[in-house]
């Protein structure tokens, strides 16, 4: 069984040393060889984001394509240069993965923008190493794995708060741990960001991960960089971790499943969003 | 759910549940049929049927079929690639009740005859759930090297096979057992911490109460293997 989040908040910090010991003790594998297939994957993430920022070729659909480049080569007119950096990675992923390009699912390939966009994100900001970045990786896998004992991770069955909300989870603990955060300070923040994404529905426009799914992924990774930096600041998840997993659990059990990944509610039942159905269908698979 | 498997697996756009757990649901089912695919009529529920052209599910299940991994850059051409490994494929909607839903129920033929029915769901992040395998209900998630052994139900089968199992030095990590009836057909399901060595399988293949036995390599992301790594390896008999 995966750890609780309470187990990983009662850890010794860093939380991932702890979650990589545990996984390794279970599975067989030596910690050397995780840490180097998380490396690789750390490599395929920045991969993504590269040809994401360089490209605008349009989508399957031609819904997205554009937006990452877009924002990337426009004038930075908050003068946040950590914002834009952040909403910019996450989507050059997702746009990625909207033209059937290579992606790290993380958990989900619809989700997948949210991680790097936050933690290399914020790690590229700072000036600071890859090499960094593997541990907390780990820990952000150890909290997907918590979550995971209460949910199946898919937007078909929970809904998007299942996705977004655990990729978001995972990558507020990892940017708290890259931070200098405590084991409790990470679990905290991963559960103010699945606190503050209980709800969210799951409607991609023709069932595409496409709309709302790449700017979705900029806004939960700034979201993963809030909690992290309340964390940090010591606030704290007033529900306790688990019990708010719990939570989500429950109203994924009870959203309809008109708005779990079917397209057949919200954006995808807009006027607009029944004329990109329509014209998928002409389309052969 | 293995930390890789969180963080991964590398892959093809554009979903993990509807585009790499459908490959590996296509990559399982080869390896059942134990031999290049044919034919396959694949039926699609729920989810799958209603947003799967979107999400190139069925390029995905094809490209499984083929034996291609989740990261295989051929997978958006899978219906071309089909065609020239004389794969031909037949979708259809339907309804398998109360089931997960991202579910796909593959019927898939080879050259010599021989079929394998099987139904799968792929439940998040690209893991999958085989839940049934020629009319027999299973749960197995691909994730460990996998033994299917069918026989006639009778007294002392199973105590034998994990004899054999652990004198090949090989742990066993889970183990299912269902039969139609008493001393009907039954099918036993295996999940190991390693292959069976090939000696192993020579041996459970000569046995004469064996009818049917396969030997699956893992589809699911590992240090070694990568991310559910190329056309699967099986071993197989079929009475």
């Amino acid at each position: 069984m995966p750890p609780t989040l309470k187990q990983l908040m009662d850890a010794p910090t860093p939380a991932s040393a702890w979650v990589l010991e545990q996984d390794c003790a279970d599975s067989g594998l030596e910690q050397e060889a995780v840490q180097e297939a998380m490396r690789g994957r750390i490599r395929e993430m920045r991969g993504s984001i590269e040809r994401g920022l360089a490209s605008d070729a349009k989508s399957i659909t031609g819904m997205v394509g554009w937006n990452a480049k877009g924002l990337w080569d426009a004038p930075d007119a908050l003068q946040s240069p950590l914002l834009k950096r952040v909403q910019a990675y996450a989507m050059a992923v997702n746009e990625e993965n909207a033209r059937m390009g290579r992606i790290v699912a993380a958990p989900t390939a619809g989700s997948a923008g949210t991680i790097p966009g936050a933690l290399i994100g914020v790690a590229d900001h700072l000036g600071l190493s890859d090499e960094q970045l593997v541990m907390p990786m780990v820990l952000a896998a150890g909290v997907g794995q918590a979550i995971s004992r209460q949910m199946f991770i898919s937007g078909a069955a929970g809904g998007c708060q299942a996705e977004i909300g655990s990729s978001a989870a995972m990558a507020a603990a990892a940017v708290t741990e890259l931070l200098g955060g405590s084991s409790r300070a990470c679990v905290h923040a991963a559960s103010m960001a699945l606190m503050n994404t209980i709800g969210l529905v799951c409607d991609p426009v023709g069932g595409f991960v496409e709309v709302p799914c790449v700017s979705r992924n900029a806004f939960f990774a700034v979201h993963a960089v809030s909690a992290a930096q309340l964390a940090l600041a010591h606030l704290e998840s007033f529900i306790p971790p688990d019990e708010v997993v719990t939570a989500m659990a429950q109203v994924g059990r009870m959203m309809p499943l008109e708005l779990r990944e079917t397209a057949e509610g919200g954006l995808a039942q807009t006027p607009t969003g029944l004329r990109v159905t329509a014209a998928m269908a002409e389309r052969k698979p | 759910m293995s930390l890789l498997d969180m963080i991964g697996p590398v892959m093809i756009g554009p979903s993990s549940s509807h585009t790499a757990g459908a490959c590996r649901i296509g990559m399982v089912a080869r390896a059942l049929l134990g031999s290049p695919p044919t034919y396959a009529a694949i039926g699609l529920h729920a989810s799958f049927a209603k947003t799967g052209k979107g999400h190139g599910t069925h390029l995905a299940l094809v490209a499984g079929l083929l034996g291609f991994a989740p990261d295989d850059a051929r997978l958006p051409q899978a219906m071309q690639e089909a065609q020239a490994a004389g794969l031909e494929v037949a979708f259809q909607d339907v309804d398998l009740g109360d089931v997960h839903p991202n579910t796909a129920q593959l019927t898939v033929t080879a050259q010599d005859g021989s079929q394998i029915v099987m139904t799968a769901s792929s439940t998040g992040g690209g893991v999958i759930d085989v839940i049934r395998v020629n009319g027999f209900r299973v749960s197995f998630s691909g994730g460990a090297p996998t033994l299917l052994l069918r026989y006639p139900d009778h007294l002392g089968v199973i105590a034998r096979v994990a004899t054999l199992i652990a004198a090949d030095g090989v742990n066993i990590a889970a183990l299912g057992c269902t039969r139609e009836k008493r001393g009907g057909a039954a099918l036993l399901v295996i999940e190991l911490d390693s292959p069976l060595s090939d000696a192993a399988l020579a041996f459970f293949g000569g046995w004469r109460e064996v009818e049917w036995l396969r030997m699956l390599p893992s589809v699911m992301s590992s240090p070694e293997q990568g991310d559910g790594h190329g056309v699967p390896v099986t071993v197989g008999t079929t009475a």
